[in-house]
């Protein structure tokens, strides 16, 4: 297969993807609001898309099964059937369906696996039951198009004909495209006999004017086949965009033809004849209806044509409603698409890289520029580096996109679950329109999932109980996401029974994870939640026991240089919050020195430097902390916690650092200033290496160390709780030796 | 073989055809030759003092800026369990490139000299020593015979093995 096609499958894979999406969004949301026609068209548009894609491509599997839940839809359009939880039940299991079979295809040439098949069936017999039909007359697939089919024609006036009409007129860009009329005539011999068939040669120009290579011919088809309208069109499938294609089934309205003659851009009565003559309509018939329309259009009063019909009575208002909304919302969509542009994510993230490098080339330039002492120099730099932040700016802000569409997938999860687990919950979603960067959105998706279902399994009770507590009997679960200093936290809050600190203490202490005598504070024995080893096991059930733990939570959110944290209260609730960096590739750092290496701190959590005082200096000997301003300032020095050979300097500085509401100090030699950071990852020599989390390159060339401030400032107060422990011991030792 | 020799390795590297396996770098390492099979070798730098990683083990001497990626540099006289190596004149960082999970990886080594691109036969290759060699057996691939000496041919895979060289960063941190 070629690559194109190869390329234009995976396309539609992922346009599928999106749609039912929107899909499976609008389907909840009409579970509360069962009125909504917007929703009702989302779905159908959505369903309607994809078997019209799927038709292009040939996937007749995916094309059967989702022109019966399509027709349901219409049904539930035109108002036929009342939507109900069932149906939006069906529907939901439909749309899984229909992305097991999209993928399916896709991805193999192979007929469909007997699994596949069998749902299929079964699906659309219970979609069937919904539109009222007995299951009884779906005994093969083309039957139920059958079926459809005749809902869509209209009985009760008919014109005396059995055949399909078929008007024409081919594009003048037809030829030049490389397609050939007349084959897809002699095509359409393969669906059915050509009764009828009349050229029309009124639109040939005179010979001088004419260009042989454009296709001036129009053709009126009476067409006798067993077919469905789907498969006459796709017959022209290949043309549809340059040509006018009109079908009408048998025994359509007269008024359709008329319509039909209107549309046509032909004069009226040539064209009728034409009509007569292919035995579409009778003289007598064409002859009314002509009339009719003289009289309408004699009395001055031009009206659209679609009011005119339903003035006539001949169709129903709704059904003229169902299209012109149809055409409004194609628009929308075409308006869409001018708006946004598909993107290849490799493509930018090639974009973003030449743009970390060109923020290293800009920076080794500037440093030249400010070392030749050449103001000029100087001046045409500084305009290029505004410039250059500016484009590395926007071009971060082409990977953002907004967290929403990760939180409406658990709208779905929410429902199914609490359903499964017999409990009443509901989901309230808060700032969906939080950006962040694709590459971290992607990876949030597993942790967030494995967090959603430990709340509501674990963390909201059942209905019984909680109103044993008087709690409200519906469950709440929130999911939020905020902006805070250069990071974006996501909370997931539930309302239930909260954490039992002893509980996870015992259970810790049983295991081993934590000593006998060990003082925990309320968040670090939350926080025991995620250790390994401490799986409550009794219980696991099918809902959260498969999957990841907490542990492996913990270590994706980590492994994206985030954090994350717990609160809770018994009977009131958890709160989960992880905090994670806005972007993964470039951030404003803080340079400093110690000796002679450099480190970046990442700015935004930066709130200023001040010196260390020679007074200070001297009592640091035998403690880690300041006064700032009559604050304690616990501070790390780097010189130590690096083990830098020296230890003499004349002057020090502390960079005082903010990580999720603490403070602490950072002592260095050096003050350097800030630059832009281009994040190069350590690679896996470095993964198991806490308190760093990456590496830039300078405008010198040289590497310096990104600090990874939350971790080092973690990992001193485990070295400092650890000697304190073993200093203790030993006295403790020396005192029973004694 | 003399230790005087220095080809221009660089071009040679470029000149290799892919199905001639049996061309091995050689170079010198307190004092010992030893061999890298040169399909591995991508480059050979003069030695610039790396970045430190703080808190990293010592054989880990830190990264080097190599045209816009970060590469890690390797001592690898301390990987092998000898004595660390001091920078002299003709000291070199070889780039070799290993497999990982599907995924390339740069490693820098660090070694005394660089001496030449030897060819030796599969059948002039030994197995290892039980012992003697005072190197884990599993890093070497093989004994070269060359001009009645031997050449330390090294198993580089296990040498540089993603899994060892980080894990050991686990055992040289204090937290654990």
């Amino acid at each position: 297969m070629s690559d194109e096609m190869e390329a234009a499958k995976q396309g539609f894979q992922i346009e599928a993807e999106e749609l039912l999406e929107d899909m499976e969004e609008a389907l909840l949301h009409l579970e509360n609001e069962p009125d909504d026609m917007d929703s009702v068209n989302a779905v159908f548009r959505a369903a309607h898309t994809i078997k019209g894609t799927a038709g292009v491509f040939g996937f007749d599997d995916v094309v059967t099964f989702t022109h019966v839940a399509e027709s349901l839809l219409d049904m539930i359009r035109d108002e036929e059937i009342k939507i109900n939880n069932e149906i939006i039940a069906a529907l939901l299991q439909s749309g899984d369906h229909m992305a097991a079979l999209v993928n399916f295809v896709v991805e193999s040439d192979d007929a469909l696996p007997a699994d596949l098949l069998k749902t299929s069936k079964e699906l659309i017999q219970v979609l069937n039951e919904c539109m009222g039909k007995s299951s009884e007359s779906v005994a093969s697939d083309s039957e139920v198009v059958e079926v459809v089919e005749q809902i869509e024609r209209d009985n009760t006036v008919g014109a005396d004909n059995d055949n399909w009409h078929i008007s024409l007129r081919f594009g003048l860009e037809v030829l030049k495209s490389g397609m050939d009329p007349q084959s897809f005539i002699k095509y359409l011999k393969r669906i059915g006999t050509i009764v009828s068939i009349n050229t029309l040669v009124e639109n040939i120009p005179l010979l001088e004017d004419m260009d042989a290579e454009e296709c001036y011919l129009g053709f009126e088809i009476g067409l006798d086949t067993e077919e469905s309208k789907e498969s006459i069109e796709s017959v022209f499938d290949f043309v549809r965009e340059d040509c006018q294609i009109r079908i009408l089934p048998p025994n359509s309205l007269i008024s359709e033809y008329l319509a039909l003659i209107q549309e046509l851009p032909e004069e009226d009565t040539m064209l009728g004849e034409m009509l007569v003559k292919s035995k579409v309509l009778t003289a007598k018939e064409l002859q009314g209806a002509l009339n009719a329309q003289k009289v309408i259009s004699d009395s001055g009063n031009v009206k659209p044509l679609g009011e005119m019909l339903v003035d006539a009575g001949v169709v129903d208002k709704n059904v003229v409603e169902a299209a012109v909304e149809k055409q409004q919302t194609v628009r929308r969509i075409k308006k869409g698409d001018v708006k946004s542009v598909r993107v290849d994510a490799d493509k930018l993230d090639a974009l973003i890289n030449l743009v970390g490098e060109l923020v290293i080339a800009n920076s080794s330039s500037f440093l030249l520029a400010e070392r030749s002492e050449n103001p000029e120099l100087m001046e045409a730099n500084s305009i290029t580096a505004r410039l250059v932040e500016e484009i590395r700016d926007s071009a971060l802000r082409l990977r953002m996109v907004q967290i929403g569409a990760t939180f409406t997938k658990f709208q779905r999860v929410v429902r199914d679950v609490s359903r499964d687990l017999g409990k009443n919950i509901e989901l309230t979603i808060i700032g969906a329109e939080t950006e962040l960067d694709k590459t971290v959105v992607e990876k949030i998706g597993d942790p967030l999932m494995h967090l959603v279902r430990n709340s509501m399994d674990h963390g909201i009770e059942t209905p019984e109980e909680r109103q044993q507590k008087s709690k409200s009997l519906q469950g709440n679960l929130k999911l939020s996401a905020y902006h805070d200093s250069g990071s974006i936290v996501i909370e997931v809050t539930d309302d239930g029974k909260g954490l039992d600190k002893e509980k996870l203490i015992s259970k810790a202490l049983e295991k081993g994870l934590i000593k006998e005598n060990q003082t925990l504070t309320d968040s670090e024995a939350y926080r025991l939640i995620f250790e390994a080893g401490l799986s409550t096991a009794k219980e696991v059930t099918n809902i959260s026991g498969r999957g990841v733990g907490m542990d492996v939570v913990r270590r994706n959110i980590e492994a994206l240089r985030g954090t994350i944290d717990v609160e809770s209260e018994i009977d009131v609730g958890t709160t989960i919050s992880i905090r994670l960096p806005l972007t993964l590739a470039i951030i404003d750092g803080f340079l400093v020195g110690v000796e002679k290496a450099s480190y970046v701190i990442p700015l935004d959590m930066v709130i200023e430097c001040v010196e260390l005082s020679e007074e200070d200096r001297v009592a640091s000997m035998d403690r880690n902390y300041i006064s700032l301003r009559g604050e304690v300032l616990p501070f790390i020095r780097l010189r130590e916690m690096f083990a830098h050979e020296t230890d003499s300097v004349t002057r020090e500085n502390i960079v005082v650092v903010q990580y999720a509401g603490r403070k602490a100090g950072i002592v260095v030699d050096e003050l350097l200033g800030e630059l832009q950071t281009v994040i190069k990852p350590l690679g896996k020599i470095f993964s198991q290496l806490s308190g760093i989390s990456g590496s830039t390159i300078l405008g010198s060339g040289d590497v310096a160390v990104i600090l990874d401030v939350a971790a080092l400032v973690n990992r001193a107060a485990n070295q400092e709780s650890s000697a304190m422990l073993t200093t203790s011991s030993e006295a403790a030792l020396q005192l029973t030796s004694n | 073989m003399s230790t005087n020799e220095m080809t221009t390795v660089g071009s040679d590297v470029v000149d290799v055809s892919s199905d001639d396996v049996n061309q091995y770098l050689t170079f010198i390492l307190g004092g010992e030759t030893y061999g890298v099979s040169i399909l591995v070798i991508k480059e050979i730098l003069e030695y610039h003092e790396p970045t430190t990683v703080p808190m990293m083990p010592d054989f880990i001497r830190g990264v080097i800026n190599l045209r816009g990626s970060v590469v890690p540099v390797v001592d690898l006289s301390l990987r092998l369990g000898k004595e660390t190596t001091a920078v002299e004149k003709r000291t070199c960082v070889v780039i070799i490139e290993i497999q990982h999970e599907d995924e390339r990886m740069e490693i820098g080594v660090v070694v005394d000299a660089v001496n030449e691109v030897l060819d030796i036969a599969p059948e002039n290759i030994e197995s290892a020593p039980n012992f003697g060699a005072k190197i884990r057996t599993d890093f070497i691939h093989g004994m070269g015979k060359v001009d009645e000496k031997f050449v330390v041919l090294l198993n580089i895979d296990h040498v540089l093995s993603i899994e060892e060289l980080s894990m050991l960063d686990q055992v040289g941190s204090t937290e654990q």
